[in-house]
Protein backbone atom coordinates (compact mmCIF):
# COMPACT_ATOMS: atom_id res chain seq x y z
CA UNK A 1 0.00 0.00 0.00
CA UNK A 2 3.04 2.45 0.89
CA UNK A 3 4.59 1.67 -2.08
CA UNK A 4 1.86 2.16 -4.33
CA UNK A 5 0.95 5.67 -2.76
CA UNK A 6 4.57 6.46 -3.00
CA UNK A 7 4.51 5.25 -6.73
CA UNK A 8 1.73 8.00 -7.21
CA UNK A 9 3.27 10.66 -5.34
CA UNK A 10 6.33 10.10 -7.25
CA UNK A 11 4.48 9.80 -10.92
CA UNK A 12 1.88 12.38 -10.14
CA UNK A 13 2.64 14.80 -12.91
CA UNK A 14 2.97 11.88 -15.58
CA UNK A 15 -0.61 10.32 -14.21
CA UNK A 16 -2.11 13.84 -14.67
CA UNK A 17 -0.59 14.15 -18.07
CA UNK A 18 -1.96 10.76 -19.17
CA UNK A 19 -5.52 11.82 -17.67
CA UNK A 20 -5.41 14.81 -19.74
CA UNK A 21 -4.31 13.28 -22.71
CA UNK A 22 -7.00 10.73 -22.55
CA UNK A 23 -9.71 13.17 -21.59
CA UNK A 24 -9.12 15.00 -25.45
CA UNK A 25 -8.39 11.72 -27.02
CA UNK A 26 -12.15 10.11 -26.10
CA UNK A 27 -13.47 13.83 -26.96
CA UNK A 28 -11.56 13.61 -30.20
CA UNK A 29 -12.99 9.84 -31.63
CA UNK A 30 -16.00 9.35 -30.12
CA UNK A 31 -16.97 12.07 -32.69
CA UNK A 32 -14.92 10.46 -35.31
CA UNK A 33 -18.26 7.96 -35.64
CA UNK A 34 -20.67 9.84 -36.12
CA UNK A 35 -21.94 13.79 -34.93
CA UNK A 36 -19.42 16.15 -33.73
CA UNK A 37 -18.86 16.87 -30.51
CA UNK A 38 -21.97 17.57 -28.47
CA UNK A 39 -19.46 19.82 -25.88
CA UNK A 40 -16.74 20.93 -28.27
CA UNK A 41 -18.05 23.09 -30.78
CA UNK A 42 -18.06 27.11 -31.51
CA UNK A 43 -22.23 26.82 -31.72
CA UNK A 44 -22.14 28.02 -28.02
CA UNK A 45 -22.75 31.17 -26.64
CA UNK A 46 -19.26 32.59 -25.66
CA UNK A 47 -17.37 31.91 -28.87
CA UNK A 48 -20.17 32.73 -31.08
CA UNK A 49 -21.22 36.22 -29.61
CA UNK A 50 -17.44 37.01 -30.09
CA UNK A 51 -17.41 35.61 -33.48
CA UNK A 52 -20.75 37.69 -34.39
CA UNK A 53 -19.20 40.57 -32.95
CA UNK A 54 -16.26 40.26 -35.24
CA UNK A 55 -18.30 39.39 -38.15
CA UNK A 56 -20.08 42.79 -37.68
CA UNK A 57 -17.08 44.71 -37.85
CA UNK A 58 -15.65 43.08 -40.95
CA UNK A 59 -18.97 42.69 -42.54
CA UNK A 60 -18.64 46.12 -44.00
CA UNK A 61 -15.47 45.37 -46.34
CA UNK A 62 -17.59 43.27 -49.02
CA UNK A 63 -21.11 44.48 -49.16
CA UNK A 64 -20.55 45.99 -52.91
CA UNK A 65 -19.76 42.33 -53.75
CA UNK A 66 -22.33 40.50 -51.67
CA UNK A 67 -24.92 43.11 -52.88
CA UNK A 68 -23.87 41.92 -56.83
CA UNK A 69 -24.27 38.30 -55.50
CA UNK A 70 -27.83 38.72 -54.20
CA UNK A 71 -28.81 41.44 -57.31
CA UNK A 72 -27.87 38.79 -59.53
CA UNK A 73 -29.86 35.95 -57.83
CA UNK A 74 -32.90 37.64 -58.09
CA UNK A 75 -32.43 38.51 -61.67
CA UNK A 76 -32.32 34.36 -61.94
CA UNK A 77 -35.54 34.29 -59.41
CA UNK A 78 -37.23 36.88 -61.54
CA UNK A 79 -36.65 35.69 -64.81
CA UNK A 80 -38.11 32.09 -63.90
CA UNK A 81 -40.64 34.12 -62.12
CA UNK A 82 -42.22 35.54 -65.46
CA UNK A 83 -41.11 32.96 -67.49
CA UNK A 84 -43.51 30.24 -65.42
CA UNK A 85 -45.64 28.48 -67.66
CA UNK A 86 -48.54 28.05 -65.52
CA UNK A 87 -49.92 32.23 -64.52
CA UNK A 88 -51.59 30.32 -61.59
CA UNK A 89 -51.07 32.16 -58.33
CA UNK A 90 -49.29 30.62 -55.60
CA UNK A 91 -51.50 28.62 -52.85
CA UNK A 92 -51.01 30.74 -49.73
CA UNK A 93 -51.74 27.81 -47.28
CA UNK A 94 -48.96 27.02 -46.24
CA UNK A 95 -49.84 23.37 -45.27
CA UNK A 96 -49.24 22.48 -48.74
CA UNK A 97 -45.41 23.56 -48.87
CA UNK A 98 -42.93 21.27 -48.65
CA UNK A 99 -39.69 23.57 -47.21
CA UNK A 100 -39.05 26.20 -45.16
CA UNK A 101 -36.53 28.41 -45.82
CA UNK A 102 -34.45 30.63 -43.18
CA UNK A 103 -31.67 33.72 -44.14
CA UNK A 104 -28.59 33.24 -42.04
CA UNK A 105 -25.33 34.60 -42.15
CA UNK A 106 -21.31 32.92 -41.81
CA UNK A 107 -20.22 34.50 -39.00
CA UNK A 108 -17.00 31.54 -38.89
CA UNK A 109 -15.89 29.53 -41.77
CA UNK A 110 -13.07 27.21 -42.48
CA UNK A 111 -11.82 25.16 -45.42
CA UNK A 112 -8.42 23.52 -44.82
CA UNK A 113 -8.59 20.98 -41.84
CA UNK A 114 -10.06 17.65 -42.91
CA UNK A 115 -13.22 17.99 -41.15
CA UNK A 116 -14.12 21.71 -41.77
CA UNK A 117 -17.27 23.34 -39.88
CA UNK A 118 -18.89 26.78 -40.51
CA UNK A 119 -20.44 28.57 -37.84
CA UNK A 120 -24.04 30.77 -38.80
CA UNK A 121 -25.48 33.13 -36.98
CA UNK A 122 -29.28 31.32 -36.78
CA UNK A 123 -29.93 28.81 -33.58
CA UNK A 124 -32.70 27.37 -32.23
CA UNK A 125 -34.69 30.48 -32.01
CA UNK A 126 -34.89 30.90 -35.24
CA UNK A 127 -36.38 27.13 -35.37
CA UNK A 128 -32.51 25.63 -36.58
CA UNK A 129 -32.44 21.81 -36.17
CA UNK A 130 -30.05 19.58 -36.73
CA UNK A 131 -29.71 17.94 -40.20
CA UNK A 132 -31.17 20.49 -42.03
CA UNK A 133 -29.72 21.53 -45.60
CA UNK A 134 -27.65 24.96 -46.04
CA UNK A 135 -27.10 26.43 -49.60
CA UNK A 136 -26.15 29.86 -50.65
CA UNK A 137 -27.78 31.63 -53.91
CA UNK A 138 -24.61 29.60 -56.32
CA UNK A 139 -25.45 25.80 -54.52
CA UNK A 140 -25.39 23.57 -51.82
CA UNK A 141 -22.77 24.34 -48.71
CA UNK A 142 -23.62 21.75 -45.91
CA UNK A 143 -25.70 19.99 -43.48
CA UNK A 144 -26.63 21.61 -39.40
CA UNK A 145 -24.98 19.59 -37.17
CA UNK A 146 -25.05 21.90 -33.82
CA UNK A 147 -27.26 24.06 -32.49
CA UNK A 148 -27.29 26.16 -29.61
CA UNK A 149 -30.09 28.83 -28.91
CA UNK A 150 -28.37 31.60 -31.33
CA UNK A 151 -25.29 29.79 -33.28
CA UNK A 152 -25.39 26.68 -35.18
CA UNK A 153 -22.44 24.67 -36.81
CA UNK A 154 -22.84 23.25 -40.10
CA UNK A 155 -20.67 20.42 -41.37
CA UNK A 156 -19.31 21.39 -44.82
CA UNK A 157 -19.10 19.21 -47.74
CA UNK A 158 -15.41 20.28 -47.68
CA UNK A 159 -15.88 17.22 -44.43
CA UNK A 160 -14.49 14.06 -44.70
CA UNK A 161 -17.50 13.00 -42.79
CA UNK A 162 -19.95 14.61 -45.47
CA UNK A 163 -22.09 11.94 -47.41
CA UNK A 164 -24.33 13.90 -49.51
CA UNK A 165 -26.69 12.10 -52.00
CA UNK A 166 -26.54 13.58 -55.64
CA UNK A 167 -26.93 13.22 -59.49
CA UNK A 168 -26.34 14.34 -62.75
CA UNK A 169 -28.39 17.28 -64.19
CA UNK A 170 -31.89 15.95 -66.05
CA UNK A 171 -30.93 12.40 -65.51
CA UNK A 172 -31.89 9.57 -62.82
CA UNK A 173 -28.47 8.14 -62.26
CA UNK A 174 -27.21 9.51 -58.53
CA UNK A 175 -24.25 8.26 -56.20
CA UNK A 176 -22.69 9.89 -53.47
CA UNK A 177 -20.68 12.72 -53.08
CA UNK A 178 -17.55 12.95 -50.71
CA UNK A 179 -14.59 14.82 -50.16
CA UNK A 180 -10.93 13.41 -50.42
CA UNK A 181 -9.26 16.11 -48.40
CA UNK A 182 -7.37 17.37 -51.15
CA UNK A 183 -8.41 20.87 -52.90
CA UNK A 184 -11.11 23.22 -51.31
CA UNK A 185 -12.41 23.60 -55.24
CA UNK A 186 -12.86 20.39 -56.24
CA UNK A 187 -15.50 16.96 -54.58
CA UNK A 188 -15.69 13.78 -55.77
CA UNK A 189 -18.88 11.84 -56.88
CA UNK A 190 -19.28 7.82 -56.42
CA UNK A 191 -20.90 4.92 -57.83
CA UNK A 192 -22.32 6.29 -61.27
CA UNK A 193 -22.49 3.01 -63.18
CA UNK A 194 -20.25 2.81 -65.78
CA UNK A 195 -22.67 2.71 -68.51
CA UNK A 196 -23.63 6.15 -67.99
CA UNK A 197 -22.76 8.49 -71.12
CA UNK A 198 -20.44 11.39 -69.39
CA UNK A 199 -19.29 14.43 -70.40
CA UNK A 200 -16.91 17.08 -69.23
CA UNK A 201 -19.00 20.01 -68.01
CA UNK A 202 -22.15 18.10 -67.14
CA UNK A 203 -23.49 19.78 -64.05
CA UNK A 204 -24.41 17.77 -60.88
CA UNK A 205 -27.80 18.45 -58.84
CA UNK A 206 -28.65 17.01 -55.33
CA UNK A 207 -30.95 14.12 -55.69
CA UNK A 208 -34.53 13.47 -54.60
CA UNK A 209 -33.08 10.37 -52.97
CA UNK A 210 -31.97 12.98 -49.50
CA UNK A 211 -34.73 13.82 -46.74
CA UNK A 212 -32.96 16.90 -46.24
CA UNK A 213 -32.38 19.30 -49.23
CA UNK A 214 -34.76 19.69 -52.55
CA UNK A 215 -33.99 17.86 -55.32
CA UNK A 216 -32.19 19.57 -57.91
CA UNK A 217 -29.94 22.57 -56.07
CA UNK A 218 -26.51 22.83 -58.12
CA UNK A 219 -23.67 21.80 -56.80
CA UNK A 220 -20.93 21.73 -59.36
CA UNK A 221 -19.64 20.89 -62.85
CA UNK A 222 -17.71 17.21 -64.16
CA UNK A 223 -14.06 18.13 -63.85
CA UNK A 224 -12.54 15.31 -64.58
CA UNK A 225 -13.90 11.60 -64.02
CA UNK A 226 -12.08 7.79 -64.62
CA UNK A 227 -13.39 4.23 -63.83
CA UNK A 228 -12.61 3.48 -59.77
CA UNK A 229 -10.82 0.14 -58.86
CA UNK A 230 -13.72 -2.25 -59.02
CA UNK A 231 -13.87 -0.93 -62.69
CA UNK A 232 -17.82 -1.07 -63.08
CA UNK A 233 -17.81 2.42 -61.13
CA UNK A 234 -16.88 6.23 -62.26
CA UNK A 235 -15.01 8.51 -59.68
CA UNK A 236 -15.62 12.09 -60.42
CA UNK A 237 -14.35 15.03 -59.75
CA UNK A 238 -17.21 17.94 -59.25
CA UNK A 239 -15.66 21.53 -59.28
CA UNK A 240 -17.64 23.44 -56.70
CA UNK A 241 -20.05 26.45 -57.76
CA UNK A 242 -19.60 28.24 -54.91
CA UNK A 243 -16.58 29.74 -53.79
CA UNK A 244 -15.96 28.08 -50.50
CA UNK A 245 -13.24 30.26 -49.52
CA UNK A 246 -15.84 33.74 -49.91
CA UNK A 247 -18.91 32.82 -48.29
CA UNK A 248 -21.24 35.31 -46.84
CA UNK A 249 -25.45 34.94 -46.94
CA UNK A 250 -26.92 31.53 -46.68
CA UNK A 251 -30.48 29.66 -46.97
CA UNK A 252 -30.91 27.04 -44.50
CA UNK A 253 -33.63 24.78 -45.72
CA UNK A 254 -36.50 22.98 -43.53
CA UNK A 255 -38.00 19.61 -45.40
CA UNK A 256 -41.31 19.19 -43.65
CA UNK A 257 -41.85 16.13 -44.19
CA UNK A 258 -38.36 14.67 -43.33
CA UNK A 259 -39.87 13.44 -39.96
CA UNK A 260 -42.78 11.46 -42.14
CA UNK A 261 -40.05 9.81 -44.66
CA UNK A 262 -38.12 8.49 -42.04
CA UNK A 263 -40.60 7.11 -40.06
CA UNK A 264 -42.12 5.95 -43.62
CA UNK A 265 -38.68 4.05 -43.84
CA UNK A 266 -38.26 3.08 -40.41
CA UNK A 267 -41.24 1.04 -40.21
CA UNK A 268 -40.55 -0.15 -44.20
CA UNK A 269 -37.13 -1.75 -42.61
CA UNK A 270 -38.48 -3.26 -39.57
CA UNK A 271 -41.10 -4.78 -41.56
CA UNK A 272 -38.92 -6.75 -43.96
CA UNK A 273 -37.19 -8.51 -41.09
CA UNK B 1 5.61 40.63 -8.31
CA UNK B 2 3.84 37.55 -8.12
CA UNK B 3 0.35 39.45 -8.77
CA UNK B 4 2.04 41.04 -11.86
CA UNK B 5 3.00 38.24 -13.54
CA UNK B 6 -0.12 36.47 -13.09
CA UNK B 7 -1.80 38.91 -14.46
CA UNK B 8 0.59 39.01 -17.40
CA UNK B 9 0.03 35.45 -17.71
CA UNK B 10 -4.28 35.65 -17.85
CA UNK B 11 -3.70 38.54 -20.46
CA UNK B 12 -1.09 36.35 -22.37
CA UNK B 13 -3.66 33.42 -22.66
CA UNK B 14 -7.21 36.01 -23.34
CA UNK B 15 -4.97 37.38 -26.44
CA UNK B 16 -3.19 34.50 -27.86
CA UNK B 17 -6.73 32.88 -27.75
CA UNK B 18 -8.13 35.76 -29.76
CA UNK B 19 -5.57 36.95 -31.88
CA UNK B 20 -5.03 32.48 -32.82
CA UNK B 21 -9.33 32.45 -33.82
CA UNK B 22 -9.84 36.27 -34.98
CA UNK B 23 -6.28 36.43 -37.30
CA UNK B 24 -4.60 33.40 -37.96
CA UNK B 25 -7.04 30.58 -37.95
CA UNK B 26 -8.04 32.81 -41.39
CA UNK B 27 -4.86 33.13 -42.65
CA UNK B 28 -5.44 30.33 -45.04
CA UNK B 29 -1.80 31.21 -46.56
CA UNK B 30 -1.58 29.08 -50.36
CA UNK B 31 -4.86 27.93 -49.14
CA UNK B 32 -4.22 25.66 -46.15
CA UNK B 33 -1.25 27.52 -44.19
CA UNK B 34 -2.70 29.15 -40.62
CA UNK B 35 0.34 29.42 -38.35
CA UNK B 36 -0.59 28.26 -34.55
CA UNK B 37 1.13 31.04 -32.74
CA UNK B 38 -0.39 30.37 -29.39
CA UNK B 39 2.51 27.63 -28.72
CA UNK B 40 4.27 31.20 -27.70
CA UNK B 41 2.37 30.80 -24.47
CA UNK B 42 4.64 27.40 -23.53
CA UNK B 43 7.37 29.27 -24.62
CA UNK B 44 6.99 32.22 -22.05
CA UNK B 45 5.37 30.89 -19.43
CA UNK B 46 7.24 31.05 -16.50
CA UNK B 47 10.53 28.54 -15.62
CA UNK B 48 9.59 28.30 -11.91
CA UNK B 49 5.94 27.50 -11.57
CA UNK B 50 4.35 24.92 -10.48
CA UNK B 51 3.86 22.10 -13.32
CA UNK B 52 0.63 20.62 -12.27
CA UNK B 53 -0.98 24.10 -12.85
CA UNK B 54 1.53 24.55 -15.75
CA UNK B 55 -0.45 21.37 -17.10
CA UNK B 56 -3.40 22.05 -16.60
CA UNK B 57 -3.69 25.78 -17.54
CA UNK B 58 -2.21 24.49 -20.92
CA UNK B 59 -4.23 21.70 -21.23
CA UNK B 60 -7.14 24.61 -20.74
CA UNK B 61 -5.41 27.02 -23.41
CA UNK B 62 -5.77 24.11 -26.22
CA UNK B 63 -9.82 23.14 -25.22
CA UNK B 64 -10.63 27.27 -25.87
CA UNK B 65 -8.71 27.02 -28.92
CA UNK B 66 -10.46 24.03 -29.85
CA UNK B 67 -14.01 25.02 -29.32
CA UNK B 68 -13.65 28.33 -31.08
CA UNK B 69 -12.05 26.09 -34.46
CA UNK B 70 -14.08 23.13 -34.45
CA UNK B 71 -11.50 21.01 -34.11
CA UNK B 72 -12.74 18.38 -31.34
CA UNK B 73 -9.53 18.28 -29.20
CA UNK B 74 -6.54 18.07 -31.25
CA UNK B 75 -4.96 21.58 -30.18
CA UNK B 76 -5.69 20.19 -25.97
CA UNK B 77 -4.16 16.58 -26.97
CA UNK B 78 -1.21 18.48 -28.54
CA UNK B 79 -0.61 21.05 -26.09
CA UNK B 80 -0.80 19.39 -23.22
CA UNK B 81 1.34 16.70 -24.64
CA UNK B 82 4.26 19.37 -25.28
CA UNK B 83 3.35 20.91 -22.03
CA UNK B 84 4.66 17.67 -20.19
CA UNK B 85 7.46 17.51 -22.23
CA UNK B 86 8.72 20.84 -21.96
CA UNK B 87 11.40 20.38 -18.98
CA UNK B 88 12.38 17.21 -20.96
CA UNK B 89 13.10 20.08 -23.98
CA UNK B 90 14.55 23.04 -21.57
CA UNK B 91 17.06 20.34 -20.56
CA UNK B 92 18.09 18.97 -23.75
CA UNK B 93 18.59 22.68 -24.88
CA UNK B 94 19.99 24.57 -21.71
CA UNK B 95 21.78 21.50 -20.42
CA UNK B 96 21.59 21.26 -16.10
CA UNK B 97 21.89 25.21 -16.90
CA UNK B 98 18.24 25.65 -16.40
CA UNK B 99 17.93 24.10 -13.57
CA UNK B 100 19.32 26.79 -11.43
CA UNK B 101 17.33 29.94 -9.75
CA UNK B 102 19.17 32.54 -11.46
CA UNK B 103 18.51 31.41 -14.79
CA UNK B 104 16.95 33.00 -17.13
CA UNK B 105 15.48 32.83 -20.82
CA UNK B 106 16.82 36.17 -21.83
CA UNK B 107 20.05 35.13 -20.31
CA UNK B 108 20.64 32.56 -22.83
CA UNK B 109 21.84 32.90 -26.44
CA UNK B 110 20.03 33.29 -29.39
CA UNK B 111 20.07 29.86 -30.86
CA UNK B 112 19.39 28.22 -28.03
CA UNK B 113 15.78 30.24 -27.74
CA UNK B 114 15.26 29.42 -31.26
CA UNK B 115 16.15 25.61 -30.73
CA UNK B 116 13.85 25.62 -28.04
CA UNK B 117 11.12 27.29 -29.62
CA UNK B 118 11.53 25.53 -32.72
CA UNK B 119 11.13 21.83 -31.08
CA UNK B 120 7.96 23.04 -29.19
CA UNK B 121 6.26 24.11 -32.56
CA UNK B 122 7.11 21.10 -34.15
CA UNK B 123 6.35 18.27 -31.99
CA UNK B 124 3.02 20.13 -31.09
CA UNK B 125 2.54 20.05 -34.77
CA UNK B 126 3.64 16.47 -35.90
CA UNK B 127 1.50 15.10 -33.06
CA UNK B 128 -1.43 17.60 -33.82
CA UNK B 129 -1.59 16.33 -37.39
CA UNK B 130 -1.24 13.03 -36.85
CA UNK B 131 -4.17 13.05 -34.94
CA UNK B 132 -6.30 15.33 -37.38
CA UNK B 133 -5.52 13.21 -40.24
CA UNK B 134 -5.19 9.93 -38.33
CA UNK B 135 -3.95 7.61 -41.43
CA UNK B 136 -0.84 5.98 -42.08
CA UNK B 137 -1.43 6.30 -46.50
CA UNK B 138 -1.49 10.04 -45.92
CA UNK B 139 2.25 9.46 -44.34
CA UNK B 140 3.17 12.16 -46.58
CA UNK B 141 0.14 14.56 -45.89
CA UNK B 142 1.07 14.75 -42.07
CA UNK B 143 4.54 15.57 -43.08
CA UNK B 144 3.79 18.02 -46.01
CA UNK B 145 1.58 20.19 -43.24
CA UNK B 146 3.42 19.58 -40.37
CA UNK B 147 6.71 21.01 -42.16
CA UNK B 148 5.41 24.15 -44.42
CA UNK B 149 2.56 25.17 -41.45
CA UNK B 150 5.54 24.73 -38.27
CA UNK B 151 8.12 26.89 -40.66
CA UNK B 152 5.24 29.29 -40.95
CA UNK B 153 4.08 29.04 -37.24
CA UNK B 154 8.23 28.96 -35.83
CA UNK B 155 8.91 32.34 -38.51
CA UNK B 156 5.60 34.43 -36.96
CA UNK B 157 6.39 33.24 -33.21
CA UNK B 158 9.65 34.93 -33.88
CA UNK B 159 8.65 37.85 -34.89
CA UNK B 160 6.32 38.13 -31.94
CA UNK B 161 9.11 37.01 -29.60
CA UNK B 162 11.56 39.83 -30.56
CA UNK B 163 8.19 42.05 -30.96
CA UNK B 164 6.97 41.76 -27.23
CA UNK B 165 10.26 40.79 -25.82
CA UNK B 166 9.90 40.96 -22.00
CA UNK B 167 13.40 42.49 -19.51
CA UNK B 168 12.01 40.87 -16.87
CA UNK B 169 11.31 37.00 -15.80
Amino acid sequence: MQQIINFLIRYKIFLFYLLLLFISLIFTFQSHSYHQSRFLNSANYVSGSIYAFFDNTTSYFDLREENEKLVQENQRLRYQLYNKTNNGAQPLDTLESNYLVVRGRVIKNSYSDQRNYITINKGNKDSVEQDMGVITSKGILGIVENTSNGFSTVQSILNEKSNINAKIKNSNHFGSLIWDTKDYKTVQLMDIPRLVQLTIGDTIVTGAMSSIFPENIPIGTIKKFDLDTSKSFYRIDVSLFNDMTNINNVYIIKNLNRQEILELQESTGTNDQ
Amino acid sequence: MINNTFFINILRFVLLILVQVLVFNRLNFFGYINPMVYVLFLYWYPIKKNRTTFILICFLLGLFIDIFSDTLALNAAATVTIAYLRPSIMRFVFGVNYEFQSFKLNSSTKAQQFTFLALLIVTHHIIYFTLEIFSFANVLLIFKKSITIGAASILLCLLFSSLFSTRKE
